[in-house]
């Protein structure tokens, strides 16, 4: 499994064609509590860059783009009863989505660890 | 991730935001600054949820030095006063705050304002956003007889909720004891040594207290009061939660100069003899409105689900768009989303259920009286 990250704060675990995506520790500090998680449509096909969910804190609401195109398979269904576990567990347990990869050569884009967490201090 | 703007008065030209006496004070305590009304400010310390109900069972304290501060005094300053703002001070007395607007001759809300009788003038809080427009609106409408000195020397401090009173009590010396305030009445103090003018007043529904102090002695002053075992520091994000939960409107967004007062729903910032009587800016405009109503009105809505409808979202009831919000959030108290919204007239009885569209969707909301969350007021 390889997980890489953007530039808009969202990580992606990869396991052959198959994502999981989340919001970084980073990203929901920035947000603060977090109140509801508006998740995409399951069997949706969605294209890297796109808006496909909204994180709401108390404060703001805040678009989260898909890191990568394909079809979305499944998504976090505990986040409707407990969306704060994006705020105590957001690059494990408060994942978004998982979504079947479309074309795997997207990824070449994206961070890895190191290179997000330099990017994360430039900031 | 992106973040949608979030709430700000600061509407206009592109200047270096000013340091308000606190800068150093809420950066030392991780304090997340942020530019606002022209300063920079503290959005959150520790986040504005915990902030939010902290306050709500303890005590919070609020830098709102960014407020505009005003004393007008001279010689036929409160004729003078009277004409230019729709307040009684016939019935205002000594140390009574009173909430009072500002309007234009058309009588648009320009602001809202707190006005204090003191022993030989009167001293005003306006909003920080609007107060270079306020001091120039006012220095038009008040003689030259009667002078207008902006007190930005001060800082303004708010200490509110429930165990607000204990811990100033603390610190406090005056010529009458602190419980001798009751809401809306003000004395001077010694706090911690410094001269302070402390109301019972705040912007929270809360009890608590506005306390007036040289900016020189805020850090001080602030360190003093955060020390005491109830308070913590809060920042703008819940006090923007804490006033929407309380129903009180944040100008720039709850109201503009697009309304008037009725509309509003601030017919009781006009004193009922200049309801009658007129001789303000804008007087027409509101006994026309008073008289006859108006299309639109501002109200409560309480929504269904957690998602939170935002400044912007439309109001619909069924095919027909009925309204827009013009404040939303998650409400911590109450673990579900609310907002205010200006909605015509005809479907704003109380249970009325309409719904909000937002981002897509339709979210059920049905119009709820106002507060939200009842006021503690210390009557």
């Amino acid at each position: 499994m390889t997980r890489y990250f953007t530039e808009d704060h969202e990580w992606i675990d990869v396991e052959g064609d198959l994502g999981t995506v989340g919001i970084t520790d980073y990203a929901q500090g920035q947000l603060g509590d977090i109140t509801f998680v508006d998740l995409p449509a399951t069997g949706a096909t969605v294209s890297k860059g796109d808006s496909v969910s909204v994180v709401d804190s108390v404060k703001a609401a805040s678009d989260i783009y898909t890191p990568a195109s394909g079809t979305i398979t499944e998504v976090n269904e505990g986040l409707a009863d407990e969306p704060e576990l994006v705020n105590t567990d957001a690059e494990v347990g408060g994942w978004l989505f998982r979504i079947t990869l479309s074309d795997a050569s997207e990824l070449g884009s994206l961070m890895d660890e190191a290179a997000y967490k330099t990017y994360v201090e430039s900031l | 991730m992106s973040e949608y703007p979030v709430n700000d008065d600061d509407q206009g030209e592109e200047i270096a935001p000013m340091l308000l006496p606190l800068d150093a004070w809420h950066r030392g305590k991780g304090g997340r600054m942020v530019e606002f009304a022209g300063y920079m400010m503290p959005v959150q310390y520790e986040g504005i949820m915990a902030e939010h109900l902290w306050t709500r069972e303890s005590a919070g304290l609020f830098d709102v030095s960014h407020m505009g501060q005003i004393y007008v005094s001279g010689e036929g300053v409160e004729p003078a006063l009277e004409a230019a703002l729709p307040i009684d001070l016939s019935t205002l007395k000594t140390g009574s705050v009173r909430y009072s607007l500002l309007f234009d001759e058309e009588g648009a809300v320009l602001d809202d304002l707190m006005v204090t009788r003191w022993s030989t003038g009167f001293y005003l809080v306006v909003n920080g956003a609007t107060k270079w427009d306020d001091i120039g609106t006012l220095r038009e409408l008040l003689p030259d007889e009667v002078t207008l000195n902006h007190l930005d020397e001060n800082a303004l401090l708010a200490l509110q909720g429930p165990k607000a009173f204990a811990a100033l009590e603390r610190h406090v010396d005056g010529d009458t004891p602190l419980s001798a305030l009751t809401f809306m009445k003000g004395a001077s103090f010694k706090l911690g040594g410094v001269d302070a003018w402390i109301s019972r007043s705040g912007y929270t529904g809360e009890d608590g207290f506005e306390i007036a102090i040289p900016g020189e002695a805020a850090a001080e002053i602030t360190e003093l009061l955060c020390g005491e075992p109830e308070v913590k520091p809060i920042g703008l994000g819940a006090r923007d939660s804490l006033r929407l939960e309380a129903g009180l409107p944040l100008y720039g967004h709850d109201m503009t100069p697009e309304q008037g007062a009725m509309e509003a729903g601030l017919a009781f910032g006009v004193n009922k003899r200049r309801r009658v009587e007129g001789g303000f800016p804008g007087a027409a405009r509101f006994q026309r409105d008073f008289a006859e109503g108006t299309a639109r009105k501002r109200i409560g809505l309480a929504l269904e689900g957690r998602m939170a409808a935002r400044e912007g979202a439309v109001v619909m009831q069924g095919n027909q768009q009925v309204g827009v919000v013009t404040s939303g959030g998650f409400s911590p108290s109450l673990q579900q989303p609310i907002a205010m919204a200006y909605v015509d007239a005809v479907h704003t009885a109380d249970g009325a259920a309409l719904e909000i569209e937002m981002r897509g969707k339709r979210l059920p909301a049905k119009v709820v009286p106002m507060p939200f969350v009842p006021h503690r007021y210390h009557r």
